[in-house]
């Protein structure tokens, strides 16, 4: 397989944005051996070669949804299903290869450089006594590329600002080269200027095929970035499909408690609270 | 990918200047970084066969080389005292600097090592159990040592995960220093209950850390379960990289980081708890080498382990140089490491560019 990005994104199959490429199926999840229950019986599609935000109040699951779809958390009851296929069936490494990971906020407790980090982005394609090669390099350059972080490659990861830090937390997962890739509250500790690039760089992926799921509080955000968005309240999915079907004020309101109110300008949602 | 509309620098371009002198790092790996370990290597080599004819016979200085021609029992202090002892030298600083780079990366924290942790003292327990309750051969005694090495890093670890006080980094050192504190009151038990006209003795200055009289069957016992706890952890080295990461990335990316951590901390409590058997117990090289050995090259563990192992190396060999040739009696090696290290760690937390999180 070759390595670099621009080869084997478009190898990968494309799939038809009707069909899920990560699906959950009747979901039950609690914390302390079930006796905290979280989710329950929750199923959902995730779109191939789309944005989907997975919105829900504070403490709704989302968090606790992305793990589950990463595989981290294991279901005690239901299945996650990646491609079709039970996403207890795939070896790490395979699963590694395929869903990639950006939590909200990653501890990195010693200063590599930028560059040493997204490598780290490699290691599923490598054997567990294996080193990062020259085709690993230049994966982790590209992807550092892609976010605009190529002129930093070398400075030592805590000295980054905090948008740069989450720019190189994504390069990292997108050196893993991966289908779908989870993000968890991607914009919460970003300014205006770095929510937008972080957009900008999430459609241009998009663009290129890859997958993105991303759990969110804030409706605008999820409006302005996602074609698809799932709605959760107690653990369970309100509505899901169509973000503009999805994200309206009775729907929001009915999730978050609050009134909220929807407009549209220009052909785009604003969505106001009370 | 690469094809994004337009590229421009990030805000923080506008503040380089004062980064660019935290950016004085060694950059890509291949033939460059090569360079700081023929250097290494070679101080060490050198080192290695000064220890050889450094000493106090047949007076204090150096054997010249014709002298060990000519003196029979020259070349026997050579080959049967010297030789192991400077191998043993070798592997101690090598173990217990990789064990350190290992524990401060796994548990993310930059002020442990060994004797911080229980491993050390929990070693020593083992030992001296086996030498003054039980009189045991010396493969019982390393078992034991390392036996209770692992227990001394797990209660750490445990009671670590327990505390209701302070972060992570505080509550991690306080566990370790009550559960050393723990098997040091053991030892001291111990100490109280042998035999002080033969056991007593030996027990003391075998806890004030030394090589003294190490042979060759020391050195056989000594070598395997050092060997294969460090080629583990340096066939590992760049897997310890992801495993100081968060547990969820490193799932994300494939590894088993639960699993993983054990094998690689496993490895290392039991070559140190070997270590500790024969050599007593010798702080701060597992705190201050992996510390020096990130300044050097970065905190990328491919680099820094090998770095570790042999700064480790050359850090107890020269220690251990000086406690057998300073004085006409013998320092004890813990002594000298304490110093030496003590003051250096204070150096170096002192000067720029340390920096603690959390």
């Amino acid at each position: 397989m070759s390595k670099t990005l621009s080869a084997t994104m478009p190898g990968q199959p494309v799939l038809r944005s009707s069909q899920g490429i990560l699906s959950a199926s009747h979901l039950s999840f609690g914390y302390n051996g079930a006796r905290r229950i979280v989710l329950q019986d929750l199923s959902l599609e995730i779109p191939a070669g789309a944005i989907t935000a997975i919105l829900g109040p504070n403490g709704s699951g989302k968090t606790t949804l992305l793990r589950l779809l990463l595989g981290v958390l294991r279901p005690q009851a239901g299945q996650v299903r990646l491609n079709g296929r039970g996403l207890e069936a795939y070896s790490r490494r395979e699963r590694g290869q395929l869903l990639g990971l950006v939590p909200q906020d990653e501890h990195i407790p010693f200063d590599f450089s930028v560059l040493e980090y997204v490598l780290l982005g490699r290691a599923p394609y490598l054997g567990t006594l294996q080193m990062p090669g020259r085709a690993d390099y230049e994966v982790a350059l590209q992807s550092l590329a892609a976010v605009g972080l190529e002129p930093m490659a070398q400075r030592p990861v805590p000295n980054l600002s905090g948008g740069e830090r989450q720019l190189a937390v994504l390069a990292r997962a997108l050196a893993q080269q991966p289908q779908v890739l989870l993000m968890d509250e991607p914009t919460s500790h970003l300014d205006l200027a770095n929510q937008a690039r972080l957009l900008e760089i999430m459609r241009s992926l998009v663009s290129q095929g890859v997958t993105l799921v991303l759990t969110t509080h804030d409706p605008g955000l999820a409006s302005s970035v996602a074609g698809h968005a799932v709605l959760m309240h107690k653990g369970q999915v309100l509505t899901a499909g169509p973000a503009g079907s999805v994200l309206t004020a009775g729907n929001l309101t009915q999730t978050y408690g609050v009134p909220v109110q929807v407009f549209e300008v220009d052909g785009r949602r604003l969505i106001l609270l009370p | 990918m690469t094809a994004l509309p337009d590229q421009q620098p990030l805000v923080a371009e506008a503040a380089a200047p004062a980064q660019r002198a935290l950016d004085r790092r060694p950059t890509l790996p291949a033939p460059l970084a090569a360079r700081p370990f023929l250097w290494l290597s070679l101080l060490l080599l050198f080192i290695a066969l000064l220890s050889l004819l450094v000493g106090r016979y047949p007076t204090p200085g150096i054997l010249s080389p014709s002298a060990l021609a000519e003196d029979t029992m020259a070349r026997q202090l050579v080959l049967n005292l010297r030789l192991p002892r400077m191998l043993s030298a070798i592997l101690l600083g090598m173990t217990l600097a990789a064990c350190g780079t290992v524990l401060q990366m796994i548990f993310r924290n930059p002020l442990v090592e060994p004797g911080f942790l229980g491993v050390s003292q929990g070693a020593a327990f083992g030992a001296a159990l086996s030498i003054i309750a039980l009189s045991a051969p010396a493969l019982v005694r390393e078992g034991l040592a390392a036996a209770f090495a692992c227990l001394g890093l797990a209660l750490s670890y445990l009671l670590a995960r327990r505390m209701r006080y302070g972060g992570w980094i505080l509550r991690l050192v306080l566990s370790g220093i009550a559960v050393s504190a723990l098997f040091s009151a053991g030892v001291g038990i111990l100490k109280y209950m042998a035999d002080p006209l033969t056991e007593l003795p030996d027990l003391v200055f075998w806890m004030l850390g030394g090589l003294w009289g190490v042979t060759w069957t020391d050195l056989a016992y000594l070598l395997p379960p050092v060997l294969a706890g460090l080629v583990i952890i340096y066939l590992m080295r760049w897997r310890l990289n992801l495993l100081a990461l968060d547990d969820d990335t490193g799932f994300s990316l494939g590894a088993a980081p639960g699993r993983e951590r054990v094998l690689v901390l496993v490895a290392a409590v039991v070559a140190t708890a070997a270590v500790v058997s024969v050599a007593g117990i010798v702080g701060w090289i597992g705190l201050l080498v992996p510390h020096i050995a990130r300044r050097l090259t970065g905190a990328n563990a491919r680099q820094a382990m090998p770095a570790s192992l042999l700064l480790g190396g050359i850090f107890a060999l020269v220690c251990d140089d000086l406690a057998r040739t300073l004085l006409a009696g013998e320092i004890p090696l813990g002594i000298l490491a304490s110093l030496f290290g003590a003051v250096l760690f204070m150096a170096l937390m002192l000067s720029r560019n340390v920096r603690v999180q959390r």
